[in-house]
C-alpha cells in the first residue's frame, strides 16, 4: 500500500449528554450548527483544508445520522481512491467477542490495524466536539521543527475558566513537563484542544504498551502520562485563533449566536479554509413581503413570513406569517406556525410549532429533572416533534416527540418543565 | 429509462444583449443559484436517463466550469454518466458545428456505442419541469418517429418554432420563427426519436450539406416520417429568447407556485455546490419578497428582487425589481432599481443604477459604477 505522510482519526462517538435532548437521537458531531452545518463539518473541513486527505472517522454512539452525512465524503472532497474518509465503527475481532469503544485511546488501539494499512509516519487525532477552523499542516510543520515525539495543541483560555481544561505546563519553548486534568489551582492557562499529532511508530508501542494495564485507555488520562513519565518529548503548540466548544446547552447556542454579529469572531464568509458539508438539495431561500429578518442566519431553501430576529434557521425552515421568532435556533425541516412566539429556543430537526405557540415565556425556573442542562432560560424542543396550537411554553423546558394539547395542563407547560413522550432516557 | 440524452447547449443569443455575450444561453443564471441547464440536465437525471451528452460550441467557459463535476446530477458513474461534447479540429479541418444536426453528426459514436432504443432531445435553456417517461409513452403509443413536445401559448410566437396538430396530434406543420403566425402552438425543442433513426436520418442530411436539425428534419421531413406533437399543457415553461424574458423568467421565481414547483415538490433541480455559507441579515436589513442565495451578506434594503450567491448589499444600500447575479457588490447608499447586474459587478457607494420598469437596465459582467 502506498505510504501517507499524515492521516487522522477523529473521534466522534461521544454522546456529548450535556446537550440534552439534542444529543438523543444522534451523536454530538451530528449536531446541526451555524444553520446549514453539523459540528463534524469543522473538523472534517479542517482536514482537507490542511492536505489531509485520509481521515478515520470512529463513531460508536447513535451514528445512523453522523453515516449518512459523511456518506463516501463527497462534500469534503474525501471520495478518494485511495485514502479518503472510512467511518469505523467498534467491531468483533476473531476469538473474542466485540469491544465497544471504552476511551478516546482505547478507539485508537482497536483500529491499529486501519492506521497501518497506509504506514503513516504522523498521525492527527482530532475531536468531533469543537467549531474552529486550523490548518494541521502548520502544526505538523511546528512538530517537525522541535521534532516532538507527540504534540498537542493548546489555547491560552482565561485563568478563571482554567480549572474546566486539561492543563499543559510548559517551559520556555513550549515543551511539556506536566499535565493536570482540571486542576483546582492551575500552574498554567494553556488549555489542550484535544488536538494531537502523534509519530505513529511510538504511539502505537504505547498504545501496546498501555494497553496491558487500563482498559478504558484515555489520552489525557492516561497516554499523555505515561508520554511524560517515560520522559518522551511533547510540546504544546499554540493556537490564537477561534476556537469553541459547543459541550453544553449554554455553550451551543451562545456558539451559533457568535456567528450573527456584524463582524462575527469567526468567519464563515471568507474565500479560503472554507467550511463544507452534506447538502442534498439547496435551492434559494426566500422572505415574503411582510417578512422582518434582523441580524440572523437564513439557510438555503428557507421561507420566511415571519419575523426573525437575532436567530440562526437550518436549511429548508418554514416560518408563517405573524410568527415572531428571537435569540433561537432553529434547525432543518422544522415549521413555526402563524403568530407562534419563540424566545430563545433550540428547535431541532423536522419539528412542527403549532400556530399562536408562546415559548420562552414567563420566570427562569431551572430544568426540574436536569437542572445541570437547562438552566440558562433556553428551552429545547427535540427533533420530530410536534407542539400544538396555542400552548404556552415556559423557559427551561424540554419538549420530545408529538405532544397533543391535553399534554399541557391548562395549555401551559411551566418553566422546567419537560414533556417527552418518546420513553427511555436521554 | 430506455432513452440517452442530448442536450443542445451551443446557442447563444443576440437578444440578452451583453447578458449574452459572456456566456451560452445554457449558462444563463436563473432562480438565485441555477444555471438554466440545470433544468433539463436534472429532468434528464429525475427521468431515469443514465447517459447525457451535452453539446457545447458558443462561449462554453461557463457551461464547462459549471459541469466540471457531474455529480451533483448523479452523473459521475463508472457506466454512461455526462458528456461533454465540444467542437474539435477533425482532419477535414472542420472546427465548430455547422448547425444542431451536424453538432449531433459530429458525435455520432455516442449514439452508436449505445444501446438504448431512444433519445431524447433537448435545448439547454429552458426552464421547465417534465419527466420524459410521459412523453415517451405517448411516442411509443402513437407509433410515432419523432414527438415534438408542444404548448398553447398566448403570445407573440413569431420568435419560436410553430407548429400545427391536427386533431390526433399528428404534426402537419412546422415553420421556424413564421413571419406570421398559423397557429398559437409552439414548439418547446423537446423531441424524441428513436436512435437508429436519428442515425440514418443524420447520415442522409448531412453530405447533403444540411446542418440544422429543425429545418432540415423536422420541416423537411414533417410529411414523410410520422410525427407527433405532444401537449406539455398548462404546466411552467420559461424560454429564455430575449433580456426581457430573462427578467422575467427570474421574477417568475418569486411566485408561490413556481418557487413550489422548482424548490419544494420533488424530484429535485439541482446545481453544482458552491459551498456558501447561509445568507446573514445583518442587524439592519430589510429584506421583503426576496429570494437571496446563500453566501451574501445584507446590511440594506432589498425588495422584489433576485438575489444570487454571495451579494453584498452596504448600509442603507436599495435593491428593487432587480436581478442581482452572484458576487455582486452594492455599496453603502446605492440604488439599484429596475436592473439585471451581471455577475461580479461593483456599485461604488452611494451611486444610483436605474431602468425603466419592463425595461430593465443591464450591467455588464465585472463592470464597476
Amino acid at each position: 500500500m502506498r505510504k501517507k505522510e499524515m492521516i487522522a482519526m477523529l473521534l466522534a462517538g461521544g454522546q456529548g449528554s450535556r446537550l440534552g435532548v439534542l444529543t438523543k437521537n444522534k451523536a454530538k458531531p451530528a449536531v446541526s450548527f451555524g444553520g446549514k452545518y453539523r459540528i463534524i463539518d469543522f473538523p472534517m473541513s479542517n482536514c482537507i483544508n490542511s492536505g489531509v486527505d485520509t481521515v478515520g472517522v470512529l463513531t460508536q454512539y447513535q451514528p445512523l445520522q453522523l453515516n449518512r452525512h459523511i456518506g463516501i465524503g463527497i462534500p469534503w472532497d474525501l471520495d478518494r481512491r485511495y485514502g479518503g474518509v472510512t467511518v469505523l465503527p467498534p467491531h468483533m475481532k476473531e476469538g473474542e467477542q466485540g469491544f465497544w469503544y471504552t476511551g478516546t485511546a482505547d478507539a485508537i488501539y482497536q483500529n491499529i490495524n486501519f492506521i497501518d494499512t497506509y504506514s503513516p509516519t504522523y498521525v492527527l487525532v482530532i475531536s468531533g466536539d469543537h467549531i474552529y477552523k486550523m490548518d494541521y499542516g502548520k502544526m505538523l510543520d511546528f512538530h517537525k521543527k522541535t521534532k516532538a515525539n507527540a504534540t498537542i495543541a493548546v489555547l491560552e483560555v482565561p485563568w478563571e475558566e482554567a480549572n474546566r481544561f486539561g492543563i499543559m505546563n510548559t517551559d520556555a519553548t513550549g515543551k511539556i513537563h506536566s499535565f493536570e486534568e482540571k486542576p483546582k489551582e492551575p500552574k498554567s492557562n494553556l488549555a489542550s484542544m484535544g488536538i494531537y499529532i502523534f509519530n505513529w511508530d511510538m504511539m502505537r508501542d504505547a498504545l501496546l504498551e498501555v494497553h496491558e494495564d487500563v482498559a478504558d485507555m484515555d489520552f489525557g488520562k492516561h497516554l499523555i502520562p505515561e508520554y511524560l513519565s517515560q520522559g518522551k518529548n511533547l510540546y504544546a503548540y499554540r493556537f490564537d485563533g477561534y476556537w469553541k466548544d459547543v459541550g453544553t446547552v449554554d455553550s451551543f447556542w451562545a456558539a451559533n449566536m457568535d456567528l450573527i454579529k456584524t463582524v462575527p469572531e469567526f468567519d464563515l464568509y471568507e474565500d479560503f479554509a472554507k467550511i463544507y458539508t452534506s447538502s442534498e438539495h439547496q435551492p434559494p431561500q426566500f422572505s415574503g413581503a411582510n417578512s422582518d429578518i434582523r441580524a440572523s442566519l437564513i439557510s438555503e431553501g428557507c421561507e420566511v413570513y415571519g419575523t426573525v430576529h437575532n436567530s440562526v434557521l437550518g436549511t429548508d425552515v418554514f416560518v408563517a406569517e405573524g410568527a415572531v421568532i428571537r435569540d433561537s435556533i432553529i434547525m432543518e425541516g422544522s415549521r413555526v406556525g402563524e403568530n407562534a412566539l419563540l424566545d430563545c429556543v433550540i428547535v431541532d430537526e423536522g419539528c412542527v410549532i403549532g400556530n399562536d405557540v408562546q415559548m420562552g415565556i414567563g420566570d427562569n425556573t431551572a430544568n426540574i429533572e436536569k437542572p445541570q442542562i437547562y438552566t440558562t432560560g433556553i428551552t429545547v424542543v427535540g427533533e420530530g416533534s410536534v407542539v400544538p396550537d396555542g400552548v404556552v411554553v415556559g423557559k427551561n423546558c424540554v419538549i420530545h416527540g408529538i405532544t397533543l394539547a391535553e399534554h399541557y395542563e391548562n395549555g401551559r407547560l411551566q418553566s422546567g418543565g419537560t414533556l417527552d413522550l418518546t420513553g427511555g432516557g436521554e | 429509462m430506455k432513452a440517452i440524452g442530448i442536450i443542445l447547449a451551443g446557442g447563444q443569443n443576440e437578444k440578452l444583449k451583453e447578458l449574452g455575450a459572456v456566456r451560452a444561453t445554457s449558462a444563463m443564471p436563473v432562480g438565485s443559484c441555477y444555471r438554466a441547464i440545470d433544468f433539463p440536465l436534472s429532468n434528464m437525471a429525475n427521468s431515469g436517463i443514465n447517459k447525457v451528452a451535452v453539446i457545447t460550441q458558443y462561449n462554453s467557459r461557463s457551461l464547462h466550469d459549471h459541469l466540471n463535476s457531474s455529480k451533483w446530477w448523479g452523473f459521475g458513474r463508472k457506466h454512461g454518466g455526462l458528456f461533454v461534447l465540444a467542437p474539435f479540429l477533425s482532419k477535414d479541418g472542420n472546427f465548430g458545428f455547422r448547425g444542431t444536426a451536424d453538432s449531433i453528426y459530429q458525435n455520432i459514436s455516442f449514439l452508436r456505442r449505445s444501446n438504448e432504443p431512444y433519445v431524447v432531445i433537448t435545448g439547454g435553456d429552458g426552464i421547465y419541469k417534465l419527466d420524459y417517461n410521459e412523453v415517451l409513452s405517448f411516442h411509443v403509443e402513437k407509433d410515432a418517429d419523432i414527438t415534438v413536445v408542444c404548448k398553447n401559448v398566448n403570445m407573440d410566437v413569431t420568435n419560436f418554432g410553430v407548429v400545427d396538430l391536427d386533431e390526433n396530434g399528428r404534426l402537419i406543420e412546422f415553420e421556424e420563427k413564421p413571419l406570421e403566425a398559423f397557429s398559437d402552438t409552439i414548439s418547446l425543442g423537446i423531441y424524441i426519436i428513436r436512435r437508429e433513426l436519428l442515425i440514418s436520418l443524420l447520415e442522409e442530411i448531412i453530405p447533403e450539406g444540411r446542418y440544422d436539425f429543425v429545418r432540415d428534419i423536422i420541416t423537411r421531413y414533417r410529411k414523410r416520417l410520422n410525427m407527433y406533437g405532444y401537449m406539455f399543457g398548462e404546466r411552467y415553461w420559461g424560454g429564455i429568447n430575449s433580456a426581457e424574458s430573462y427578467f422575467n423568467i427570474n421574477m417568475d421565481f418569486l411566485r408561490p407556485d413556481i418557487r413550489r414547483m422548482f424548490f419544494a415538490e420533488q424530484p429535485h433541480i439541482e446545481t453544482k455546490n458552491k459551498d456558501e455559507p447561509p445568507a446573514k441579515y445583518n442587524a439592519n436589513s430589510q429584506v421583503r419578497n426576496c429570494l437571496i442565495g446563500c453566501g451574501s451578506i445584507i446590511d440594506g434594503m432589498a425588495e422584489n428582487s433576485v438575489l444570487f450567491r454571495r451579494v453584498m448589499v452596504g448600509e442603507n444600500a436599495v435593491v428593487r425589481n432587480s436581478i442581482i447575479m452572484e458576487g455582486c457588490v452594492i455599496g453603502q447608499g446605492a440604488m439599484v432599481v429596475d436592473a439585471i447586474l451581471d455577475k461580479d459587478v461593483r456599485i461604488s457607494e452611494g451611486q444610483i443604477f436605474m431602468g425603466e420598469y419592463g425595461n430593465p437596465k443591464i450591467m455588464m459582467k465585472g463592470s464597476t459604477l
